[in-house]
């Protein structure tokens, strides 16, 4: 295994870890807003797309890299868009309560 | 790869891990969405301006078409169809994360190289069996296909067999990458075991299908990561891979289940372990005229709905809220009980009231409503069946035995609403429904709160 990929490896689980903490805190409250954003960061595929789409590799990688392209920015600006909507649903009672 | 490039990807790392963090709490989590929109918006300007891009206008293209659906399916939505939107969205990321390892393979053939092998293998693998999962899962949640599981015979082995072949055809491309033929037949077969695995997965089971998909389509887009060796894509698809491992983790701990019981639960299993249980043979219920649930309603203090997805399928929560405001109006205090796995998907029924304008500070968990049943006058069980069901505490022999539950049969009183006697989704008899302190209320769930928010509204 080549060192590169070692620092990679690193990479990934030590993000997993992090990543495992931080959404352990995430209240079930908010469980549909949290897959809707992971949704929308996972979208980042879209960086892969982008250089598949745009490097004149040939017809065949750009028709796979447009799509690609569309695929994900779908999720980037609908997962963004649709987490906002949600997220202005969620409203504090007014009146203070006991 | 320049250094101000590489750059961007830190901060935009850093960013998607402070935007979740932002979703600790309703108060900072529209504030955290911001940061982590913010990343996306670094990673995409960085990547736009490596030069091994040069033509421009192809990107230009997707990245409109994709602006435009993706903003008008989240403009126009309906919350209500939120499951079904959150599987199909996995599927567009994995389609992605699929097409981008199939170009390299493509570009590059026998010279992507064993180690190279690995990453664009589980990407595709992963990739692909999301796709067609999702689609499936869409599909079910939108009732385009049957939501009962599907059987048929030997589907355990056909199954592990797809798997293994699949599994073997990664391992042959390891060690030599030129064969397109096996390369192609993997990504088939992958796409095959996507559909064959979520076929036999009931509605009820979807939360966790629609997670550990949330998780996969993280997965590929970590192993494109690998692939293109790009730490953004590392790192943002595993925090996704993290989340929806996680809430998988979360909601088959609230069934009582584990991950191989709801994969492989339908097979062979489901009809025999739908009869065990204690039946209701001789006993009765006890029907409620509306003019007297609106009386019962009148006269309490603390009113605790457990909606289910009964509530989702009728649209009910709009009335469920005009109903808490007549209560409130006479004095009473109405809160929710929302356990995890209500719905179709993790937050399902949060989503759903939230919409109708519930304050969320009236939406409680399972652990937090639990001990207050004791001191509620009245618990409304709207469209709610398994998870109330007193068996899973008390019946040895129930396949839910064990399942953590709303304990609203230690409230003083429980007025269910319900289509009809039928059983729940899991066919489970639920002795709740019998008890003395237990009345049914019959019919469309919105038309009986709607008739009852007019009941109250007139008595007053």
């Amino acid at each position: 295994m080549s060192h590169e990929v070692l620092m990679q490896l690193y990479i990934f689980v030590l993000a997993g870890f992090v990543g495992f903490q931080v959404i352990s805190r995430v209240p079930a409250l908010l469980h549909t807003p949290l897959m809707s954003a992971t949704n929308a960061i996972s979208g980042i595929s879209l960086v892969g797309s982008l250089v598949a789409a745009g490097a004149d590799y040939g017809p065949v990688s750009t028709a796979l890299g447009v799509v690609a392209v569309t695929a994900a920015t779908i999720n980037v600006v609908g997962g963004f868009l649709i987490t906002d909507r949600m997220l202005r649903m969620f409203k504090l009672d007014r009146k203070d309560r006991p | 790869m320049n250094l101000g490039v590489e750059l961007a990807y830190l901060l935009a790392s850093v960013l998607f891990i402070l935007g979740l963090r932002g979703l600790s709490s309703a108060k900072t989590a529209r504030r955290g969405m911001n940061l982590a929109a913010l990343g996306m918006l670094l990673a995409v300007v960085g990547t736009l301006l490596n030069h091994q891009i040069i033509t421009f206008t192809w990107i230009l293209v997707g990245g409109v078409v994709g602006s435009v659906i993706g903003a008008l399916m989240a403009i126009f939505m309906p919350m209500t169809a939120m499951p079904q939107r959150i599987a199909l969205s996995h599927a567009f990321g994995a389609l992605a994360a699929t097409l981008v390892g199939v170009e390299k393979y493509y570009r590059l053939g026998a010279e992507v190289g064993s180690a190279k092998m690995v990453a664009v293998g589980f990407e595709v693998m992963f990739g692909s069996l999301t796709i067609t999962g999702s689609l499936m899962a869409f599909a079910k949640l939108q009732e385009l296909v049957r939501g009962a599981p599907i059987t048929y015979k030997l589907q355990n082995q056909t199954n592990i067999a797809l798997f293994a072949g699949t599994f073997l055809a990664f391992l042959y491309l390891i060690f030599d990458p030129s064969s397109a033929r096996v390369f192609y037949a993997m990504i088939v077969s992958a796409l095959a075991i996507g559909v064959l695995m979520v076929l036999p997965i009931g509605g009820a089971d979807m939360p966790v299908v629609v997670s550990l998909l949330n998780s996969y389509a993280g997965l590929a887009a970590s192993a494109t990561g690998f692939a293109l060796e790009n730490n953004v894509l590392i790192i943002a698809g595993a925090l996704d891979g993290a989340s929806g491992f996680l809430l998988s983790v979360l909601m088959s701990r609230a069934m009582n289940r584990s991950f191989g019981n709801v994969i492989f639960g339908a097979f062979g299993g489901g009809a025999e372990a739908a009869i065990a249980g204690k039946d209701a043979t001789g006993l009765t219920v006890r029907q409620i005229t509306l003019e007297d649930a609106a009386v019962q309603l009148s006269y309490a203090r603390s009113v605790v709905v457990v909606p289910g997805y009964g509530m989702a399928v009728a649209q009910a929560q709009h009335q469920v809220r005009e109903l808490a405001e007549e209560i409130e109006k006479r004095g009473g205090n109405v809160t929710y009980a929302i356990h995890p796995v209500a719905g179709r998907m993790p937050g399902h029924m949060n989503v759903l009231l939230a919409e109708a304008n519930v304050p969320y500070d009236h939406l409680l968990d399972m652990e937090e409503i639990n001990p207050r049943f004791p001191e509620t006058d009245v618990v409304l069980v709207i469209g709610a069946n398994d998870v109330v069901n007193p068996a899973a505490r008390n019946d040895k022999s129930s396949p839910i035995y064990g399942m953590p539950i709303l304990d609203v049969d230690r409230a003083k009183s429980v007025i269910v609403f319900k289509r009809s006697m039928n059983p729940g989704f899991a066919g489970i008899e639920n002795l709740l429904f019998y008890e003395p302190h237990t009345s049914m209320l019959f019919g469309d769930a919105k038309s009986s709160l709607t008739k009852l928010v007019t009941e109250m509204k007139n008595a007053a």
